[in-house]
């Protein structure tokens, strides 16, 4: 019995999760800040997972890991910009409170976002479907050059506001742009619970939280749904897909579009809980971040759920969260942190593509 | 110490995480000797060959007990390669040959003879050049060994499956040394004539003292070719024994361990088919590669169990795949009258037709999913059904999934079992229930007892007999088991060069089958023809 469930978990997870808590009691022994460790740790799970979850629906249709999530972050950033610029230069929403205001700013930024990057999406699903059996290898170039050709488009994209516009007269947009006076931290703050514990304040972003896995739940649903569980099937096996009449290139578009589109929401999402929009080369390796964390949670190339997201981003971002400043602690060299960040993450990707990268797909 | 056995294998067990899979088995084999190696799929004889061969899997799960003599002297081989210098050789089931090298280069790869040059006697051997003249003799010795008359400078590529086998063994035996050879099912995939003459070069492999190893799921294999079997269940030895003093009845009886009613027989004369036309196919032509249809015309009655038999690559298995529309077709089909629209997808499954395909894993299952979705999966797709609005249906699906375990006596933990995990029987009835869920009018089965055991082939054989008495479905039957087609069809139709040569009662006799089937030339179209002039 103990056995099958330790199967379930699987050793790597059991490891990371005693290592995290070894932490966590270093922490406390060295006397470290731990409590304000732990509400790092939990704000940047719920501001990484949706873009993580935007790995699921790639994964399921078979397109394996979306390296080219990055499209979907450009289309959410311009969903965050075109909200901004709508406020800031229209006066849309601005009749609303401060507190109204924020709320309608993110939902203008979502939906504006969710249509960039539906249109994005479809086509990188078309591009995808030509390159089937390389999709990795294209996805990560596309998400680079995406990237490049958006460090032309900010300069020369017509946006007029003041607070996205470079200061003094230079043409183009900010590399940061501040949501403090738009909508940032409007989930963070969102019932908010404040728990004193060891003379520190424990801080849960619960609004964050509750976006987070209510789009978990979305997702969970999709794939008991019949489009989704047709999107599995054609991904895991696409002989038996044509065999049940299924179009397999139809349900790979479907779940690249899904994908970006979360992309675009969790870019959204994870802006807000920073407090900036950050453009430029900011999310170029944010893709390999995402990819590090679903493999942690125990995906594989060619199965995912969203317990592998929840998971998964939980003990990356925890390790990051936890080991980085500890460890700093202890051997105090700088920029050891950066050096650990591109380890650890490359380093999980490596190991689950070594594990699971010879299989051929169907 | 001299011993008239090559290999001894005394009280071998083996346990996979806690689950023995083998109980105290012996196995030995005399020099010269064919030797089969019988038992149900799962009965344990993969396990022995693996631990015979020294595989990882076995010494990564905790090896095992028992011991190995060879020649009479106590053994360890722990890896492949071990067994490979103790003159162990494997013919596999699947053919381990390089597409892109000729016979020559795969017969002597790993193992390529090498002659000295300039360079070489400077800087090394590793500078040697290939020393082709002599490789080239060695393989053509090897390969007149096994009786098979191909240029030994032909590449692989493009061969036929026949072939292919017959090198395989021919690089087994090139290897010095050898004295003990394992053919695993190697007739699975050949045509009835190849078997046999893979069964001939097998007795002179053993004239030459080299004992070999049989493994077979066809008793009359057995019979023809070997000097002793074993014979394995559940993990246990039954028994030893010469093979002149049993029968083919005996062996399937202690293999299965449960009274099999009899041989497969002829089926008797039954009712009387439905008026109505179930399936008209007209000048059917289908690119399937390796398996092309060419101007096909068939009437298929309603609720009649329709065989569609021939030798591999003659083109019956495109009739299915065509249908379906899993390779290009033209022509005409229709189907309970209404003619099948073949630029749309699935067109066949949405006018009631369901398909069993003899690529079971590749085709017929989602491996990594579990037998509740494998068996509802197509009746969600194309009836809608196991869905409450758009989402899984859980009570229902767990219902019918449940229901059709027991109907079908299919051997699994429970429905949320992972199907990759099941035995080829019991996989092979998963995809049975899979089409059975639709509710067909028309069931396509391809290939329906291929790599199963004896057992497992009578239950499908019944199930799908039972299914077409009960429920009136009509029945397509593609396969290459003559026998299993004349025991279960109304009609018979032999395909042969990509059309319909002859369509027979089962009740002909055994010379008008064998004409439709070979009347026609052999291995014509492909390279086959070029090559293989003296199979004509």
């Amino acid at each position: 019995m103990s056995d099958g469930l330790i199967k379930r978990i699987g050793w790597p997870r059991i490891i990371i999760s005693a290592v995290l808590v070894m932490l966590i009691l270093t922490a406390m022994l060295t006397g470290m800040d731990w409590v304000s460790l732990i509400n790092d740790m939990v704000r940047r799970w719920g501001q990484y997972g949706i873009l993580v979850l935007a790995m699921v629906p790639g994964i399921q249709c078979g397109i394996g890991l979306n390296f080219g999530v990055s499209l979907g972050i450009v289309g959410g950033l311009l969903g965050g910009l075109i909200s901004m610029e709508l406020t800031g230069q229209y006066g849309l929403w601005m009749s609303m409170t401060p507190a109204g205001r924020a709320w309608m700013m993110l939902l203008t930024a979502l939906v504006a976002g969710i249509a960039i990057s539906t249109l994005i999406g479809i086509g990188y699903g078309f591009l995808l479907n030509n390159v089937k059996g390389s999709e990795m290898t294209v996805s990560t170039y596309v998400g680079f050059s995406a990237i490049a050709f958006m460090n032309i488009m900010w300069l020369i994209l017509p946006f007029k506001n003041g607070e996205i516009m470079l200061p003094l007269g230079g043409s183009g947009l900010r590399q940061t742009i501040t949501l403090e006076f738009s909508f940032g931290s409007v989930l963070n703050n969102f019932l908010m619970l404040k728990i004193p514990l060891a003379g520190k304040v424990l801080t849960i972003p619960t609004g964050l939280l509750l976006f987070f896995f209510l789009v978990c739940f979305i997702v969970w649903l999709f794939f008991r749904s019949k489009p989704g569980m047709t999107m599995t099937a054609a991904g895991s096996n696409g002989a038996f897909a044509r065999a049940n009449g299924i179009n397999v290139n139809k349900t790979r578009i479907l779940g690249t579009t899904i994908s970006t589109i979360l992309g675009g929401v969790g870019i959204i999402t994870y802006a807000q809980s920073y407090g900036f929009l950050q453009l430029y080369n900011a999310p170029m390796m944010m893709g390999f971040t995402c990819v590090a964390s679903v493999l942690i949670g125990g995906a594989t190339i060619r199965r995912a759920g969203v317990s592998n997201v929840v998971a998964g981003t939980l003990m990356f971002q925890g390790l990051l969260a936890l080991g980085l400043p500890v460890a700093n602690n202890i051997i105090p060299v700088s920029s050891l942190s950066e050096v650990s960040r591109l380890i650890i993450s490359n380093g999980i990707i490596l190991y689950a593509l070594s594990k699971s990268g010879g299989r051929s797909r169907g | 110490m001299e011993s008239d056995y090559v290999l001894q294998m005394d009280g071998v067990s083996k346990e996979y995480s806690g689950n023995r899979v083998l109980k105290n088995v012996s196995l030995s084999v005399k020099r010269g000797e064919i030797h089969a190696l019988m038992g149900e799929n799962g009965a344990g004889k993969s396990t022995l060959m693996n631990i015979l061969f020294g595989m990882p899997v076995i010494h990564n799960t905790g090896g095992f007990e028992g011991s190995i003599l060879l020649d009479g002297c106590p053994a360890t081989i722990s890896n492949p390669q071990e067994a490979m210098q103790a003159g162990i050789g494997m013919v596999h089931q699947e053919f381990m040959l390089i597409p892109g090298f000729t016979v020559t280069e795969n017969i002597k790869v790993g193992r390529e003879l090498t002659k000295p040059t300039f360079f070489s006697r400077i800087f090394g051997k590793s500078l040697e050049t290939l020393d082709f003249g002599t490789m080239k003799q060695d393989a053509r010795r090897a390969l007149d060994t096994v009786g098979l008359g191909i240029e030994e400078h032909v590449r692989i590529a493009g061969l036929p499956v026949g072939y292919m086998q017959f090198i395989e063994i021919a690089r087994e035996i090139d290897k010095t040394g050898i004295r003990l050879l394992v053919f695993d099912e190697p007739t699975a995939v050949l045509t009835e004539s190849e078997a046999a003459r893979l069964l001939a070069a097998m007795r002179d492999i053993a004239a030459q003292g080299i004992a070999i190893i049989f493994i077979t799921h066809r008793l009359d294999e057995v019979m023809t070719v070997s000097d002793s079997v074993t014979i394995l269940r559940d993990g246990e030895l039954v028994t030893r024994m010469p093979t002149a003093d049993t029968n083919v009845h005996q062996i399937a009886e202690l293999m299965v361990g449960r009274k099999i009613g009899g041989q497969l027989t002829a089926a008797e004369e039954r009712r009387q088919t439905r008026e109505g036309i179930a399936l008209k196919l007209r000048d059917l032509c289908v690119d399937m590669p390796g398996e092309a249809l060419e101007g096909v015309d068939l009437d298929i009655r309603e609720g009649e169990i329709f065989g569609v038999g021939g030798l591999a690559g003659q083109g019956k298995l495109g009739i299915p795949n065509g249908i379906m529309g899993l390779y290009p077709a033209t022509g005409s089909v229709e189907l309970f009258g209404e003619a099948l629209d073949f630029d749309k997808l699935g067109d066949a499954l949405q006018k009631g037709v369901a398909f069993v395909s003899e690529d079971r894993r590749g085709v017929g299952l989602l491996l990594e999913d579990s037998v509740r979705l494998n068996i509802i999966f197509t009746a969600m797709q194309i009836n809608n059904q196991f869905l409450k609005g758009n989402m899984l249906d859980t009570r229902e699906a767990n219902h019918h999934a449940q229901e059709m375990v027991k109907n079908l006596d299919i051997r699994c933990t429970s429905i949320h079992q992972v199907v990759g995990d099941l035995s080829g029987g019991n996989q092979q009835k998963v995809c049975v229930a899979r089409a059975l869920a639709t509710n067909p009018r028309l069931l396509f089965v391809s290939e329906p007892t291929r790599g199963i055991d004896i057992g497992a082939k009578r239950l499908v054989l019944d199930l799908l007999r039972r299914i077409n008495e009960e429920q009136g479905m009509t029945i397509v039957m593609v396969s290459s088991e003559l026998v299993e087609l004349r025991s279960i069809c109304d009609r018979i139709a032999i395909v042969s060069d990509g059309q319909v040569s002859a369509i027979m009662s089962p009740t002909d006799s055994d010379v008008n089958f064998g004409l439709a089937m070979s009347g026609i030339r052999v291995g014509a179209g492909g390279p086959a023809e070029e090559l293989g002039g003296e199979q004509a």
